[in-house]
């Protein structure tokens, strides 16, 4: 898989919050396979060094860092907050989230496109989170994006990929992009789905996070999109709508 | 003099930025700033002078997803 010009052997990226520890985080982003985990920035209170001691745990762990704009709500919080990820993390790389609606969490599609076009302007390598509409993802490539990050759900909430049909159309459409499903993956089939469709990736956190078992959950992710990578590869067959006897009809002995 | 770090009333003594981060404890600490919703580079800190009742950000790596 590429993405902007890397090439990462795992198709999973992996979220860094809501773990019940340092250690299983480390634990899990290790049994994951991952080699890409997100990270954001927060206030920090002088003399605690809270978010040194997180970034020391992630620098050990010797993955690529994708900073996150998370819970930004304009454009130019988040191209600001982008400057100071750049600086911090010191990655061109940026997964710009604008957020447009509470309860949802959906993207500000519209901010999403502006803010894009700044930061490819400014240098940045942008891994835009969206939703799966086809003339928002146009206008995102048009504006210098060469990932794009759909929705298979709300985040953190846990249902999956809601609009198959929206996902393969994006899929069908952009063969040669580079597409990620980040949000709402809430478990490993969740996860093959999403391979199996011709996504290169998935990227999620809280499914792993918030499993009773993370370590266990973080390599029963890494063995999903594993099996959902050499599904697509080795060409589904086409379902029917009738059934048909797998076993030869031909032969078969007259014993009534 | 007094500024808002973080959103909350600080007092401080140094106005230059680099010298008001050692001031308020954050030495070599990693972090980005920003001064009234304006990114400012570990570069600049030194030639950056805060003013009473200036806005100050000061950011950290943390978890996310």
């Amino acid at each position: 898989m590429l993405l902007y010009d890397v090439e990462l052997a795992s198709p999973l990226m992996l979220g860094t919050a809501q773990y019940p520890s340092p250690a299983i985080l480390a634990a899990a982003v290790q049994a994951s396979g991952a080699e890409v985990v997100t990270v954001s920035l927060r206030r920090e209170a002088g003399g605690t060094q809270a978010g040194q001691a997180f970034w020391s745990i992630i620098r050990d762990l010797g993955t690529r860092v994708l900073p996150n704009t998370a819970g930004c709500r304009t454009v130019k919080e988040a191209v600001t907050t982008a400057h100071m990820a750049r600086e911090m993390f010191g990655t061109p790389w940026v997964k710009l989230e604008l957020i447009g609606e509470e309860d949802t969490l959906q993207p500000d599609v519209f901010g999403l496109v502006d803010a894009a076009r700044i930061l490819t302007e400014e240098g940045f390598q942008v891994f835009p989170y969206t939703t799966e509409d086809l003339v928002v993802a146009e206008r995102l490539l048009a504006a210098g994006c060469r990932v794009l990050m759909p929705w298979g759900a709300p985040i953190g909430s846990g249902r999956g990929l809601n609009n198959v049909l929206g996902l393969r159309m994006l899929r069908a459409h952009f063969p040669d992009v580079a597409l990620v499903v980040d949000a709402g993956i809430g478990l490993p089939s969740h996860a093959a789905a999403a391979m199996e469709l011709g996504f290169d990736a998935v990227l999620l956190n809280t499914a792993v996070a918030k499993a009773g078992d993370p370590v266990g959950m973080a390599k029963a992710f890494a063995l999903a999109v594993e099996a959902g990578r050499l599904a697509r590869h080795a060409i589904p067959m086409e379902p029917r709508e009738i059934a048909s006897p797998s076993t030869p009809v031909l032969g078969r002995a007259m014993l009534t | 003099m007094r500024i808002i770090l973080n959103g909350e009333e600080r007092e401080i003594e140094e106005r230059i930025l680099s010298r008001t981060l050692c001031e308020l404890e954050f030495g070599d600490a990693v972090v980005a700033t920003a001064v009234n919703e304006r990114f400012v580079p570990a570069a600049q800190r030194s030639a950056i002078a805060l003013n009473d009742g200036d806005r100050l950000e000061v950011l950290a790596p943390m978890q996310g997803g």
